[in-house]
């Protein structure tokens, strides 16, 4: 089966700093790719690339079928962004619509769906994340796992082939982190291609089909789970020892 | 174009202009401070009196209140020139102005603040006047350089009761030669001489206390 | 002091101080409606990728709110006829009001803009929506109401300063009062009757001001605390 997402190559770097150099791995279809690494590895940066956030200097990415160079066009982002969803660290919830609102907006205005079968879908996501109660609510009555929760199914909401998640429980208290994790491991059970920037090390190990971790701009290893009680490399076996 | 001498009575207005705004700015800026003290105070009929004379004179067009200055003023009794007339006006208008600056700048001091100064046992009297205050004031700078342009700018209205700044006598100007564009576009650059420093002033200030809180 | 207040002229002109009041009214809403609007499109410009869009607007701003309306309506009413266009006074008048507010809109919605975090940008970006779609669903709400105590400020200044519209002679409240004046000569008495009805109108557009807030800004209305 041909990879779903395939880095090749992929250099990128802010002004004089490298911040990936000749990056280049596979994500199945079908799989859950975990990215670890220190803070500064580029792990995040990484992922914001797949995604057509940050531009890349040189490499080339494949995302469904999306072709992304340097000089990528406003219009094949657009295009982009139908298949591929994000969840990021802070939520990016739109404060001034409620939950519902926030999950019905792109359906709406992108799928173009009618009003009645956006809330029908959106009531159904939320279901999946396990907040059905809370479609009326505005994101600042609820609490970070919450909001969490609910950007993942406004994600979902687009139907992705493919969903990104930046360090999505980062900004999480302990307590409330484990049903955000819970939630994406049941998506991860359907079979939803995704790719993860994560410092869940047991969330990575459990559910991730490959592991990729990188360091200095660099992938320095990569393999299943097993890899992380088996380092080949110092950086993984110092990175992996602080973690655990 | 203009004249030298229509040029000299463009200057000799500006004057005027500069010294209108002047006024109101001291004498404005200090029965505003005091209506910005009864605004925060805890004596509830002060703080409705602040209230209240704030509301009807943000409630009040300046040009009307040159009006009454200069009609009211003289059933008083006194016989004012027009420029004492606008200078009260004007007076009146950025003391509401600056009492409601000023009260944002003294409420946003942090309540740690009230808290420290009193467990370094200061008098309530001096805990406002020697710690809060002094940071309110200090918050507000950029609003309240910020309404000085706003002063500048409205004296223009004394130009409706016959003070010979830079508007009424750009209109007399008008009048003679016939050639607005030229004449308003003179006068348009000297009052933006005047205006635009304190407005960039103002927002360097604004930058520089953004720096500090950050 | 022998001066005796006389307010019996009130008897024979009320009818025409409530059409001023009226024309007032008019004229406000009419300033404030185009006004808002330019504004805010001048505050895209501000926050457009542009460079030189980014400096035009910059310039059009500093030297509206750097100029007094007085004269900027002068240069509009008498400069506008000396070159052969003949417009009525009331046009010129909300011509020179829409440009003077719409400049400092643009300062007040500028900010607004700037307050919505990147990330929203780049979240609807990432939900697939067009870059007006998201300025108009996503970044425009939540800036105008966290800017809209402001905005009101500004619109009761506005209707306040329609009364210079009187200065080229448009008809409104203030205009009315002079002309009042011009025929009684009580001219104290009738200025404080305009100041009270002014400071009525300004409650009013207070109130109407908060309703309306409350009507467009349905997070506000649930939640009742500021964005």
């Amino acid at each position: 089966m041909s990879p779903i997402v395939k880095l090749n190559n992929v250099s990128k770097s802010f002004g004089s700093l490298h911040v990936l150099q000749g990056v280049s791995f596979d994500v199945a279809a079908g799989s859950v790719v975990a990215i670890i690494g220190r803070s500064g590895s580029g792990k995040s940066t990484a992922l914001r690339c797949i995604n057509g956030l940050e531009k890349i200097n040189s490499g080339e990415i494949t995302v469904c079928n999306h072709h992304l160079h340097h000089d990528v066009t406003r219009a094949q982002l657009r295009a982009l962004h139908l298949d591929v969803g994000i969840v990021f660290q802070s939520y990016n919830l739109f404060p001034h619509l409620t939950v519902g609102q926030n999950i019905m907006l792109a359906p709406r205005w992108v799928r173009k769906q009618s009003k009645p079968e956006a809330r029908e879908h959106a009531a159904e996501v939320l279901r999946k994340v396990g907040l059905a109660e809370k479609f009326d609510a505005y994101p600042e009555q609820l609490s970070g796992g919450q909001q969490q929760r609910v950007a993942i199914a406004r994600s979902l909401a687009m139907e992705p082939k493919l969903m990104l998640f930046d360090e999505v429980t980062s900004a999480l208290d302990p307590e409330l982190t484990g049903e955000v994790l819970k939630v994406m491991e049941s998506l991860a059970r359907d079979g939803m291609t995704m790719v993860l920037v994560t410092h869940e090390m047991a969330f990575a190990r459990g559910v991730a089909d490959k592991i990729v971790f990188m360091h200095q701009g660099r992938v320095w290893e990569e393999g299943g789970g097993e890899m992380l009680s088996a380092p080949q490399t110092p950086e993984l076996r110092q990175f992996v020892g602080n973690g655990l | 174009m203009l004249t030298t001498f229509q040029m000299q009575a463009l200057l000799t207005a500006a004057v005027w202009t500069a010294g209108l705004s002047l006024i109101a700015f001291v004498l404005g800026g200090a029965v505003g401070l005091l209506i910005a003290v009864m605004r925060v105070s805890a004596n509830r009929v002060l703080r409705g009196i602040a209230f209240t004379y704030i509301q009807i004179v943000q409630g009040t067009p300046l040009l009307v209140m040159m009006m009454l200055a200069f009609f009211g003023l003289s059933i008083l009794g006194f016989d004012l020139a027009p420029f004492t007339a606008a200078s009260f006006a004007m007076v009146i208008y950025s003391s509401a102005y600056f009492g409601e600056i000023w009260r944002g700048g003294i409420l946003a001091v942090p309540k740690t603040q009230w808290e420290a100064a009193e467990c370094l046992a200061l008098h309530p009297v001096q805990r406002f006047w020697l710690v809060i205050i002094p940071q309110g004031l200090r918050i507000s700078t950029p609003p309240t350089v910020g309404f000085m342009v706003q002063i500048v700018k409205n004296t223009s209205l004394a130009s409706v009761i016959g003070v010979a700044e830079l508007t009424y006598t750009s209109k007399l100007i008008n009048n003679s030669t016939f050639q607005p564009f030229i004449i308003f576009s003179v006068v348009a650059v000297l009052y933006f001489c005047m205006c635009y420093p304190l407005a960039w002033w103002s927002r360097k200030l604004e930058d520089k206390l953004n720096v500090a809180h950050r | 002091m022998t001066y005796t207040f006389d307010f019996s002229f009130l008897a024979e002109y009320w009818p025409q101080l409530l059409k001023g009041l009226a024309q007032t009214a008019q004229l406000s809403l009419l300033s404030i409606i185009f006004g808002f609007l330019l504004g805010t499109l001048l505050a895209i410009g501000r926050t457009a990728q542009s460079k030189l869009l980014r400096r035009v607007c910059a310039i059009y701003v500093e030297a509206i709110r750097n100029t007094p309306l007085l004269v900027q309506m002068f240069m509009i009413y008498f400069g506008l006829a000396s070159v052969g266009f003949k417009l009525s006074a009331e046009f010129c008048a909300v011509l020179a009001i829409v440009i003077n507010v719409s400049s400092y809109t643009c300062e007040i919605m500028r900010a607004g803009i700037e307050s919505v975090r990147k990330g929203q940008r780049e979240a609807s970006d990432c939900l697939g929506l067009t870059w007006l779609q998201s300025l108009f669903l996503v970044v425009l709400p939540p800036a105008t109401e966290r800017v809209y105590p402001a905005l009101v400020s500004q619109f009761i200044l506005i209707m306040l300063a329609t009364s210079l519209v009187s200065q080229i002679s448009a008809e409104e409240l203030t205009s009315t009062a002079a002309r009042i004046d011009s025929m009684t000569f009580r001219s104290f008495e009738i200025y404080t009757v305009v100041a009270l009805i002014y400071i009525g109108l300004a409650f009013v557009f207070r109130l109407g001001f908060w309703a309306l807030s409350r009507l467009v800004f349905p997070r506000l209305r649930r939640l009742g605390t500021p964005l």
